[in-house]
């Protein structure tokens, strides 16, 4: 049924360093920073004032527009400082477009940019929030219910998760796929997850299936996972209604796109999302963040992020409450031993470097790597393309990078959409193997606002011709139709005369 | 703690940094060495004088372009792309030409194929059979100076080093020496030139053993080695070889159906002349080839047609070079109709 995907990497690892001691809570500070915009689509909007108590659990701000989402205390305490309303007020828009390109990053000003700020009374005191018993309630009311719980991706893209899942409402027979197929070097975080709670994993797989009327539900994972997928089993024992899926550890065979294809053989299309072709992909750690709202009625004010690299002494998953300095996890974890020459928020493939570790944990933060010289491999002085076509080789989505780099360099728009140029997924593999040592996903990155707005301009002058020529064919019609009336009118009269 | 920003990816792959070109290019010219060492057995020290002279000639030419350029000299002169220009031209030259032929071929495929296109990875067309053309176009009594191989069975004359150096260097003979003495054609040459003979009489000369040429079988057994090591490091990829293999094996199979009293045989056209060379080390340079892998098989059957076209009906022994800078031509038109799908789009 599925098929094999094209081009991806062998890569070592890098994972069992994180993964040799149990899953434990980090240290909660006595001060937590929590940007507004830290999840895909429009920000949220605050509802508490400085010098607001809070519990912890309980909800800080609310979502603007259908693409964003609830943000709740992560602890008890007093907020010291929230952003008021700015001034451009009301851009509750539809499709989140008032968004930043890259909402899900923490912001690399820190404190400056729009954030809540909480000191922690160290209490936990919890804000009242019963379960709820989600299968008496219907898929829309329990999707309106999962985005009270301010849940969105954690696979990294932070995709407001009752959003994502009205897509497929209206759709027949959706298979749903969960996702732990946790393809980047590093990354440990939904590994040790299922190990340590499969029960939450599947308990949150019944309810996105509940919630998406899905018939049909897979958990993914790569084949170097054996214990999550031992604890998975055992978690799933005696029941039938959702299925283990093995795939090669092959980056980045947990990419969306790539995983559907891996599993049903079929593709979206490039235009298209998952819904279209009837599949909803949820990242495993988001399906047991539902499981706890829904079961034990806690938001998302916590995720396991994979603390890393030889620049720390101590590499571990640790479960944290959202907001705590990245410095703070790098003390839990044994403080820095080395000398660090970056600090990666996520993987080594696709992660952002971060500026400093004074900045808060956010819901897409799944690991943090404190990289020494010997991490990673540099990349040497970039010399011209040889036009090899390794970066084709590996290309999961079949592009000639070597020809989009050639378009990129000349500006040419035109070449740019024909050689799809928005279909690159910025996986890196192409940067991985360039013997010339070019920062191509760099390049396309770049390249790529400058060919949306043209596709956007395109696509709205089509639209706008197509109203005008609609309205033209109305009115054409409407003096058709008054010209037959009036005809028969006069044939009436006519025949009374006679 | 502040630390500095970056891209992603944050790592590439070890094998290609910090020089990865550099790599590329190194293990190619290993490649060659097999070859030439078989060449020295069979032809003698001359192909050493020739890559010398070759490979001096191709660092000064482009130290000059570079400098002219206003390019760094340190990465383009280190990165190992001239040298196999001139190998592949001293591979393509009788052993004892004289010393501005591989000179001139070498700096013209430098500063005019390569420089004058916008230096490494910019060029159209290869530059060493730009170089090896012009020579051929115009010097083709010097180009047709083969040696006769030193093979067991074949009289040959031993050349000493000396003679070797002098004949190279001064442009001609010592006293000693005359060319009718020495040289033998080539097996391609043997065949144009049997008209009025058949087939079988060309081929039962001695220069001809079970697998094409005398001494030719060595050098390409090299070559066929080599080539076998870069597809193994997946420096080169199979489809070029193969389809240009295909594109000259089959109409030869075919035309040898036909009248195998006229025509050799697909074997015989594996291992004559610079098909092997051509395959391995002259289609596969990936500036001037096709970028996608359906585009190197036409690309690739393009050249070995060719090849067989002016090998069998044109004026010249061999047409690999020719061949090679015609399909670089077409390389762009190619590229345009074999773009690979993309993932989620239709054909």
């Amino acid at each position: 049924m599925g098929a094999r995907i094209r081009g991806g990497l062998t890569l070592d690892a890098n994972k069992t360093r994180s993964t040799r001691l149990a899953l434990r809570a980090a240290t909660v500070p006595e001060r937590l920073i929590l940007p507004l915009d830290q999840h895909a689509g429009a920000p949220s909007r605050p509802i508490v004032q400085p010098g607001d108590a809070v519990l912890l659990g309980q909800p800080i701000a609310e979502p603007q527009g259908d693409i964003s989402a609830w943000l709740h205390s992560p602890v008890s305490g007093t907020i010291l400082s929230s952003p008021p309303p700015p001034a451009g007020e009301g851009q509750g828009g539809g499709d989140g477009g008032t968004a930043a390109p890259h909402p899900n990053l923490p912001p690399q000003a820190g404190e400056g940019a729009r954030s809540i700020v909480i000191a922690n009374d160290g209490r936990d005191a919890r804000y009242a929030q019963s379960p709820v018993d989600y299968p008496s309630l219907s898929a829309a009311d329990l999707r309106a219910h999962i985005a009270r719980g301010g849940i969105v991706g954690l696979g990294g893209a932070t995709f407001p998760t009752a959003a994502k899942l009205a897509r497929s409402a209206d759709v027949d027979g959706i298979h749903l796929l969960l996702n732990g197929a946790e393809c980047e070097p590093w990354i440990s975080c939904d590994d040790m997850l299922m190990r340590e709670r499969a029960a939450d994993v599947v308990f949150g797989a019944r309810i996105l299936k509940h919630a998406t009327g899905a018939t049909q539900c897979t958990i993914a994972i790569e084949d170097d996972v054996p214990q999550a997928e031992a604890a998975l089993r055992s978690a799933l024992r005696e029941t039938n209604d959702i299925a283990i899926s093995i795939q090669r550890d092959i980056y980045p065979a947990g990419g969306e796109r790539q995983l559907i294809l891996a599993i049903t053989g079929r593709e979206v299309p490039s235009d298209g999302l998952p819904a279209d072709i009837g599949i909803v992909v949820q990242n495993v750690g988001t399906a047991a963040a539902a499981a706890r709202w829904i079961r034990d009625g806690e938001p998302l004010i916590s995720r396991i992020v994979t603390v890393t690299g030889a620049g720390v002494s101590e590499p571990a998953n640790l479960e944290v409450r959202l907001g705590t300095p990245v410095a703070s996890l790098i003390a839990d974890c044994g403080g820095y031993v080395a000398d660090v020459q970056q600090l990666i928020m996520g993987g080594s493939m696709m992660g952002q470097a971060l500026t400093s570790d004074q900045l808060p944990v956010v819901k897409a933060m799944n690991c943090i790597i404190a990289a020494t010289a010997a991490d990673l491999q540099p990349r040497g002085a970039e010399m011209p393309c040889i036009r090899c076509g390794d970066c084709a080789q590996v290309c999961p989505a079949t592009l000639l990078p070597q020809q989009l780099h050639w378009h990129a360099q000349a500006g040419d728009l035109a070449n740019l959409e024909r050689y799809g140029l928005m279909d690159c997924i910025e996986c890196g593999c192409c940067d991985y193997v360039c013997p010339s040592q070019i920062p191509l996903t760099q390049r396309f990155r770049e390249a790529k606002p400058a060919l949306l707005a043209t596709l956007r301009a395109r696509r709205d002058a089509t639209t706008a011709r197509a109203h005008y020529e609609a309205r033209g064919d109305r009115l054409q019609r409407i003096e058709q139709e008054q010209r037959t009336r009036l005809e028969e009118k006069r044939r009436h009269l006519a025949g009374r005369k006679s | 703690m502040k630390f500095p920003t970056a891209s992603a990816p944050h790592t590439v792959a070890p094998h290609v940094a910090p020089k990865g070109v550099a790599r590329v290019m190194r293990l190619v010219i290993y490649a060659l060495l097999p070859a030439t060492a078989l060449h020295v057995v069979v032809f003698g020290p001359g192909i050493l004088v020739q890559m010398t002279l070759g490979i001096a000639t191709a660092l000064a030419t482009e130290a000059v372009a570079l400098r002219l350029r206003r390019q760094p000299l340190r990465p383009f002169l280190t990165d190992g792309s001239a040298i196999i220009t001139a190998m592949l031209i001293a591979l393509c030259l009788p052993p004892l030409a004289p010393w501005w032929l591989i000179a001139s071929g070498t700096a013209f495929a430098i500063v005019i194929a390569k420089h004058l296109y916008g230096g490494l990875g910019s060029n159209p067309f290869n530059p060493a059979m730009v170089g090896y053309a012009v020579l051929l176009v115009s010097f083709p009594t010097h180009l047709s100076r083969w040696l006769a191989p030193d093979v067991a069975g074949l009289q040959t004359i031993d050349i000493p080093f000396m003679d070797t150096l002098h004949a190279i260097l001064m442009g001609h003979l010592p006293d000693a020496l005359r060319w009718d003495a020495i040289t033998s054609p080539t097996p391609l040459g043997a065949i144009k030139l049997a008209s009025g003979r058949t087939l079988e009489e060309a081929v039962a000369s001695p220069i001809f053993g079970p697998f094409g040429g005398r001494g030719w079988d060595w050098i390409n057994f090299g070559i066929a080695a080599g080539g076998v090591w870069l597809l193994a490091l997946r420096i080169i990829r199979w489809h070029t070889p193969v389809a240009m293999l295909t594109g000259l094996m089959l109409p030869a199979a075919f035309m040898y159906a036909i009248d195998p009293g006229t025509y050799p045989g697909p074997l015989f056209h594996l291992t004559a002349g610079a098909t092997l060379l051509g395959a391995f080390f002259i289609a596969t340079d990936p500036t001037s080839s096709a970028t996608s892998d359906q585009g190197k098989l036409v690309y690739g059957a393009g050249i070995g047609l060719v090849t067989y076209v002016i090998r069998t009906w044109g004026s010249h022994a061999d047409g690999v070079a020719f061949a090679v800078l015609l399909m670089n031509l077409a390389v762009p038109l190619i590229d345009r109709y074999t773009i690979p799908r993309i993932y989620g789009h239709e054909r």
